[in-house]
């Protein structure tokens, strides 16, 4: 099947076009049919899929034996096919980098109609470019990467009440060395002197004794059935949302043990959430600004966000510790943000101004949740990274073959 | 339960053999290709936790492989408590009537080489004294419709020979069970539309999986289509004629 068709899908949630045909040419491979597991090395972890495989499945089934998988992004409805070509990070990014980091081999369809392996040691060119390549060197059709031992399903993890953007990045930084899992809420309608403020929560796997005895258990899933109206998304309502949220943290600080569920995929408790957007759905723009444009860049890119009166209903902030093996990979040395903006009239604009500033901070944009951002700014922003990622492809697909509706849009295909 | 399974590798036989495997069962896995038995016997035994799942050759379209594969899987299984079958091809009306060899190759394998597989599997099981033979037929023999005219000629063939099987043999151990599934969302039906009530092979193989192990001799998954083929049944001719379900 994957000889005709030229992009590949999985479930379908990366937050932008990535995964959705050039008008052109409509048809895409659904990859999840093929879900088979291949191997476990009950002694090394090694394990082996096809691409189709959800992560859910892999923790429905791995986890009640100690396994989990090394990088997690934050909703188990992704295929592994998915985490390689978006290269996922997760909450542990600043200490074990991105999933591609590891991977050891992946077999993929490339554009000649090949079947070939390809790893750090065997084609190394197509191996990185594919990793965070967006689906565009070929069909990722078999995975292979090191599983995690977890002493247990829970995590025990600790909450704090942050008072601003600067005092974020500070305990971001303190609590990188000590805990595994780290990354904050905060609220971006604050201005002034509490912008910024939020939520930091970190969090580790709890040690068998500690944790209660068994699986945590599965309770009413609420999914949403229809699309709601727009207007239960506007700035009142998402600044209610985000004043109670904050207030949720009452205690300065508080700590427990949680179901891995609630600590990695909150928002995977209600199904199709993103119905609650409206008709016109939602875009994320999550940027990474570099380390060396300083502690107030954050600042600079919320204040683009507020002075705009854009309102973001979550906002998620993360360091991330290092930059990773594939060539258009996003993470990079530095602070992240994760904004989520109802689709309005003014979106475009919001997202020019955003990428704008995000450019004169040297940073970028993390492709898997793009739909908006222009072509020049893509450009401006990877720079050589875009030159090598073009020369790979044109190695591999010198016609093109696989594109996306993304790649039409940012790379002029 | 020792299974041996003839088409584990893809849909709701896929489905059905990762729940057999995940509670302990141990499987052969029957069918064509060795390369993709392999792979599915590679996910069934991580899934399972265990390193016994074997496979075997044996074709649908080649009924001189039945008797020995059947013999080989109760061998490689040391007994057999059931055996199950999911095999079987589809193809539209439109494709059918465009190609008669198509529509015989289709006949042949849903029905004719089917049964005289499931008469290998009654030889087997009766030998051992008793067991579950499931085999996947569909709610397409139920009502002669245009849509499925020969598919579900094929399929109400199987059905009958089926409900024969059980009838004769249900005192002698055999527990017949004949599946009737209506749309389910595997890569066979990828590409058509899914009417109301398409259901999920996990829960069309958890169904079924209930009626192995209570030996009920027929069951509809999803559930919703056991009214809505009482209702299609009981509609007279001039109104099957009229529309196109």
């Amino acid at each position: 099947m994957s000889a005709d068709a030229n992009l590949s899908r999985g479930l379908g949630r990366s937050y932008g076009d990535a995964s959705l045909p050039p008008d052109d040419r409509p048809d895409v491979l659904n990859t999840t049919f093929a879900d088979r597991i291949l191997s476990l090395d009950d002694d090394t972890g090694l394990f082996r899929a096809e691409s189709g495989l959800a992560l859910s499945e892999l923790n429905r089934l791995l986890m009640p034996r100690g396994y989990f998988s090394p990088v997690s992004p934050g909703t188990k409805f992704v295929t592994l096919g998915g985490m390689v070509a978006a290269d996922v990070h997760g909450k542990n990014q600043h200490r074990d980098g991105n999933f591609g980091d590891h991977v050891t081999a992946l077999k993929m369809r490339v554009a000649d109609g090949r079947v070939l392996e390809c790893s750090p040691e065997r084609h190394p060119d197509l191996f990185r470019a594919t990793i965070g390549g967006m689906g565009l060197t070929g069909h990722i059709l078999e995975v292979e990467f090191g599983m995690r031992r977890i002493p247990s399903q829970w995590i025990w993890q600790e909450s704090r009440r942050i008072h601003n953007i600067d005092e974020f990045q500070d305990a971001l930084e303190d609590a990188a060395p000590e805990w595994p899992y780290t990354m904050g809420w905060i609220d971006c309608l604050a201005r002034g002197k509490h912008m910024g403020r939020g939520i930091l929560m970190t969090g580790r796997w709890a040690e068998a004794d500690q944790a209660p005895s068994g699986a945590p258990k599965r309770g009413f899933q609420p999914r949403l059935r229809f699309d709601w109206p727009e207007w239960v998304i506007s700035g009142l309502t998402i600044r209610m949302f985000n004043e109670l949220y904050y207030r949720k943290q009452w205690r300065r600080q508080s700590s427990g043990i949680v179901s891995h569920e609630s600590f990695y995929y909150p928002l995977d408790a209600i199904g199709s959430w993103n119905r609650m957007y409206g008709r016109r759905g939602f875009t994320q723009y999550q940027c990474v600004l570099p380390r060396e444009a300083g502690r107030s860049s954050a600042r600079r890119v919320l204040d683009v966000l507020t002075t705009r009166g854009g309102a973001s209903f979550l906002c998620v902030i993360k360091d991330f510790g290092r930059e990773s093996s594939g060539i258009l990979s996003f993470p990079r040395p530095g602070i992240t943000l994760a904004l989520d903006i109802a689709v309005r009239d003014d979106t475009q604009e919001l997202v020019d101004a955003l990428n704008e500033q995000v450019l004169q901070e040297g940073g970028r944009v993390y492709l898997a949740k793009d739909s908006f951002t222009r072509r020049e700014h893509f450009e401006a922003m990877e720079g050589p990274r875009l030159d090598e990622f073009r020369a790979v492809r044109d190695r591999w697909d010198p016609d093109h073959r696989f594109r996306s509706a993304q790649s039409v849009r940012l790379l002029g295909d | 339960m020792r299974v041996a399974f003839l088409g584990a590798t893809k849909g709701m036989g896929r489905a059905l053999a990762r729940q057999m495997a995940e509670r302990g069962d141990t499987i052969c896995l029957l069918g064509r290709n060795i390369v993709d038995l392999e792979r599915s016997a590679a996910d069934l035994s991580v899934r399972g936790a265990t390193d016994s799942v074997g496979s075997v050759a044996c074709d649908l379209e080649n009924p001189e492989t039945f008797a020995s594969a059947i013999e080989a899987a109760r061998e490689a299984l040391g007994g057999l408590d059931a055996v199950v079958v999911t095999a079987g091809v589809f193809a539209t009306q439109e494709e059918l009537e465009a190609d008669p060899a198509l529509a015989e190759r289709l006949l042949r394998i849903n029905f004719s080489n089917t049964v005289m597989f499931c008469e290998a599997a009654k030889k087997a099981l009766l030998e051992e004294g008793g067991g579950a033979l499931c085999v996947f037929s569909s709610v397409a023999g139920e009502r002669g419709r245009k849509p499925v005219i020969l598919y579900g000629a094929a399929k109400a063939g199987l059905t009958r020979y089926l409900e024969g099987l059980d009838h004769k043999h249900r005192a002698d151990g055999l527990r017949v069970v004949t599946v009737k599934p209506g749309f389910v969302k595997t890569s066979m039906t990828a590409g058509l539309d899914p009417p109301p009530f398409a259901g999920e092979p996990d829960a069309v193989a958890q169904r079924v999986l209930g009626a192995i192990d209570r030996g009920a001799p027929v069951v509809y998954a999803p559930a919703p289509w056991r009214l809505i083929m009482a209702v299609i049944r009981a509609l007279p001719r001039a109104i099957m004629r009229r529309i196109n379900f």
